[in-house]
C-alpha cells in the first residue's frame, strides 16, 4: 500500500507498543544543548544509568552564549555554570560537543544539517520545540521535554502516540520579495496556531520543489508555531546535493546506498493523507505579525484588525488583548509604525542565504538613527562564510552590529535583550509577550529583508518598495 | 520503580483565563538559567503577575482568595510554544496538582503527563461554570475523577475528557515511562540493528 514518509519512518523506528497504547519509538539522532539537559543528566545519575548511544548524541551551545564578547568565564555566572555543566556531561558520557572553540558551534538546528548529521528517513529528537526544522530533510524531528531527554539518553527511545498527516501544497510561484518566512507565516495565519494539533505537516507542491534546503528549513522550523508536532519535506535531489560531502554524511559506497534508502523513504505517489490543503504561491504577500502569537499576522499592505469587526467573542478578546499589549491602534496600518530594534538571527532565518539576500539589497543603505540593529549568524560556519564573501562588512557599513553565533535575541537568555516596551522587527519565530527578554517588549515577526527594510527606514515598511524588489 | 496511581485530584480552583497561553508566559526564559528545577514555582506566570501588580490589579495566583488552590482553570491551546518542561514543573512546584483547560498544546501535554501533572479537558461552557462557582466561593472543592471522567464541584458534576493513553498512564501509575522503556532494551537493540544509519561511523 502507498505510504507517506511519516508512516514509513514511524514503522521503521517503532520498537513496540507500551501498556498505555503509546509506541516506544527509537530515536536515531539526539541533539542536545545547555538549557534543557542538565536536569536530564541529573536524573540519569540519580537512576544510575548510562547514555545508551553516545555516538548518536551530539551537543552544542547556543541559547545562553554571549554574542559580543566570548571570553570565559562569562559575565553571567548562571550562564557560565550551564555551559560548564554541559561540557562535564559530554566528557563524562563520551558525547561529541561542537563547542565554542570547535569552529562548528551554532544554533543546534543549524549544526545538525551543516554537519550532515540530519538525514532523511531518520528520527531526531532535541529538547527544543524548533527541532521540527530538521524535517526539511525528510526526517521525523521531534521537540521534547527534559524528562524525555532523559528517556532518550537512557534508552534511545521515547513514548509517543501516533500522529495524523496533513499534506500542505503550495503551488505556483512566489512573487518577488516574498520568501519562505512569508509562506510559513501565511500558513499559520490561515490554519491557526493550534490548527496542527495532532498532525505531522508534510509540505510539498511546486514552491517547495524549487525551494533550497535553507528555505525548507525556515518553513519546517515554524511548524510548531502552527501546533503541528513535526513538519517535513520529502527528500529529493536538492536534499542529496546539500548533504553530499558533509562531515557526518555517508561517503563512498555508503553514500549510494544511503541515497537509495532516502529515495525510497519519500511519500509514495497517491498515498493517503488524513487531510490535504492547497495554497497558491501568488496569493502570499510579505507577512508581518501584529500580535502576541505567530498566527496574528497580516499582509504588509493590510491594516491590523479591529476588534469591533470580530465575529466571535473569543476573537474580539484575543485582538483586544494583543493590540493593548502591542500598543497598536485598531484598524491602523502597520506600515510606518516606528521600531526601536531590528534583529536578524535565530534558527528560522540566520543561514547564509538569509544574509546573502539581505546584503544584496542593503548596500548603499544606512540603519535609521535611533534604531539598534543586530545581525547574528546562526552558526560559526555561516559567520565564516559571510566573512569570506564580505557580507559582514556590508552589514557593518550599513550600521548593523555584526555578532557571533547563537540564539541571541530570539529568546534573550543571553545579554541581548529588548529594554522596556521597545518594538523589535525580528526574523525569529516567536512574538509571545516578553519573549525577547523584556516583560513588556514587543516583537514583529517578518522575513529578513523586511527586517532590513524596517532597520533602514526606522519603521515597518514594505521591503519591495524600499529596495525596489521586482 | 513504583509511581503513584493518580485516579483523582481534589483541591480548590484558581482561574487563569485566556486562550493560547504560551510557555514563555507560564515560565519566562530567564528562569530557565538553572541546572535544577528547584525554585521554579516562584517564576510561574512571573511577568503576568508583575504586570497585574503594576496595573494596580492582582493576578489570580497572587489573589489571597485563591491561596493554596490545587487546580488551575484555563482556556484553549494551553501551553503552546516552547518545549520547556520547566512550564509543567513550575506549575507543580507552585503547588498545583492539575490543570483543567479546553485543550493543550501537544508537547506541553506530554511533558505534564510524564511528571504526573494531570491535564484534563472540559467543554468551554463547563469550565465557565466551574470558574463562576470558584469565583463566587473560592473555598469550593473540585474533584477531578479520572476513572469516571467527571469533574465534581459544589454538588454538581460535568464531564472531563482525557486522551486514553494519558488516562491509563495516570490511573495505573505508569505516567513516567522510563521503567517500561528500559524494559524494552532487547527490542530496541533489534530495531536499531535494522537501521544502517545507527552503526558507528568510522572516521
Ligand atoms: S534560535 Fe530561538 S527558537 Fe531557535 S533554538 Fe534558539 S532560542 Fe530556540
Amino acid at each position: 500500500m502507498a505510504q507517506s514518509l511519516f508512516h514509513k519512518v514511524w514503522d521503521a523506528h517503532r520498537v513496540r507498543t507500551l501498556a498505555n497504547g503509546q509506541t516506544q519509538l527509537l530515536i536515531g539522532t539526539h541533539l542536545i544543548h545547555e538549557v534543557t539537559t542538565p536536569q536530564a543528566f541529573g536524573m540519569l545519575r540519580d537512576l544510575g544509568l548510562k547514555v545508551a548511544m553516545p555516538h548518536r548524541t551530539f551537543a552544542t551551545v547556543d541559547h545562553i552564549v554571549p554574542t559580543d564578547r566570548r571570553t570565559e568565564p562569562f559575565a553571567d555566572p548562571l550562564a557560565d555554570a550551564m555551559i560548564r555543566e554541559l561540557r562535564r556531561n559530554c566528557a563524562e558520557h563520551g558525547i561529541v560537543c561542537f563547542d565554542l572553540n570547535s569552529g562548528r558551534q551554532g544554533i543546534v538546528h543549524m549544526v545538525g544539517p551543516e554537519q550532515g548529521i540530519t538525514q532523511p528517513g531518520t528520527t531526531i529528537a532535541c529538547g527544543d520545540s524548533h527541532t521540527s526544522t530538521h524535517g526539511a530533510f525528510g526526517a521525523i524531528a521531534l521537540g521534547i521535554g527534559t524528562s524525555q531527554v532523559r528517556d532518550v539518553l537512557a534508552t534511545q527511545t521515547i513514548a509517543l502516540g501516533p500522529l495524523k498527516v496533513r499534506r500542505i501544497n503550495v503551488e505556483g510561484r512566489l512573487r518577488p520579495g516574498v520568501y519562505a518566512k512569508d509562506v510559513i507565516l501565511h500558513l499559520i495565519r490561515t490554519l491557526g496556531v493550534n490548527g496542527g494539533t495532532g498532525f505531522a505537516y508534510e509540505y510539498g507542491g511546486a514552491v517547495f520543489d524549487r525551494f533550497s534546503m535553507e528555505e525548507r528549513m525556515t518553513v519546517c522550523n515554524m511548524s510548531i508555531e502552527g501546533g503541528a508536532r513535526v513538519g517535513y519535506v520529502n527528500p529529493d535531489e536538492t536534499t542529496f546535493a546539500y548533504l553530499k560531502g558533509r562531515p557526518y554524511s555517508p561517503a563512498g559506497a555508503a553514500w549510494d546506498a544511503a541515497v537509495a534508502r532516502w529515495k525510497a523513504v519519500a511519500s509514495d505517489p497517491g498515498c493517503p493523507y488524513d487531510d490535504v490543503v492547497t495554497f497558491q504561491g501568488e496569493d502570499i504577500a510579505p507577512t508581518v505579525t501584529w500580535g502576541i502569537n505567530p498566527g496574528q499576522g497580516i499582509a504588509i499592505t493590510d491594516n491590523v484588525p479591529d476588534p469591533a469587526r470580530a465575529t466571535a467573542v473569543d476573537e474580539k478578546a484575543a485582538i483586544e488583548e494583543a493590540l493593548a499589549y502591542m500598543k497598536l491602534k485598531p484598524g491602523a496600518p502597520l506600515r510606518g509604525t516606528r521600531i526601536d530594534v531590528a534583529f536578524l538571527g535565530s534558527c528560522t532565518n540566520a543561514r547564509l542565504s538569509d544574509f546573502q539576500e539581505v546584503a544584496r539589497h542593503l548596500r548603499g543603505h544606512r540603519v535609521a538613527p535611533g534604531v539598534k540593529a543586530i545581525a547574528v549568524p546562526g552558526s560559526q560556519l555561516v559567520s565564516l562564510a559571510c566573512a569570506a564573501q564580505g557580507i559582514d562588512q556590508i552589514f557593518r557599513d550599513a550600521g548593523f552590529e555584526w555578532r557571533e553565533a547563537g540564539c541571541s535575541m530570539c529568546l534573550a537568555m543571553n545579554p541581548d535583550k529588548l529594554v522596556g516596551d521597545q518594538l523589535c522587527a525580528s526574523s525569529s519565530n516567536r512574538n509571545f509577550k516578553g519573549r525577547q527578554g523584556s516583560p513588556t517588549g514587543r516583537t514583529l515577526l517578518m522575513s529578513p529583508l523586511m527586517v532590513a527594510a524596517a532597520a533602514v527606514t526606522g519603521a515597518v515598511a514594505d521591503a519591495r518598495e524600499i529596495f525596489q524588489v521586482r | 520503580m513504583s509511581l503513584a496511581k493518580i485516579t483523582s485530584v481534589s483541591g480548590r480552583g484558581v482561574p487563569v483565563p485566556g486562550n493560547d497561553i504560551d510557555t514563555d508566559r507560564i515560565i519566562p526564559a530567564r528562569f530557565l538559567k538553572a541546572v535544577t528545577f528547584d525554585g521554579l514555582g516562584e517564576g510561574l506566570f512571573a511577568d503576568a503577575r508583575k504586570a497585574a501588580m503594576a496595573a494596580g490589579s492582582v493576578h489570580p495566583l497572587d489573589d489571597a482568595r485563591y491561596r493554596g488552590a490545587g487546580i488551575l482553570l484555563s482556556g484553549a491551546n494551553f501551553g503552546c510554544g516552547s518545549s520547556r518542561e520547566h512550564a509543567p514543573q513550575a506549575i507543580r512546584k507552585f503547588g498545583l496538582q492539575a490543570v483543567v483547560a479546553e485543550s493543550y498544546a501537544e508537547i506541553f501535554f506530554g511533558n505534564a503527563t510524564a511528571i504526573g501533572l494531570a491535564c484534563v479537558c472540559a467543554a468551554r461552557e463547563d469550565i465557565a461554570r466551574i470558574t463562576a462557582a470558584v469565583e463566587q466561593d473560592p473555598a469550593v472543592e473540585l474533584t477531578l475523577d479520572l476513572v469516571d471522567r467527571k469533574i465534581h464541584f459544589g454538588g454538581k458534576s460535568v464531564p472531563l475528557t482525557l486522551r486514553d493513553s494519558a488516562r491509563d498512564a495516570l490511573i495505573n501509575g505508569r505516567w513516567d515511562p522510563i521503567g517500561e522503556l528500559l524494559e524494552g532494551r532487547e527490542a530496541v537493540a533489534a530495531t536499531a540493528s535494522r537501521l544502517p544509519y545507527l552503526a558507528p561511523v568510522k572516521k
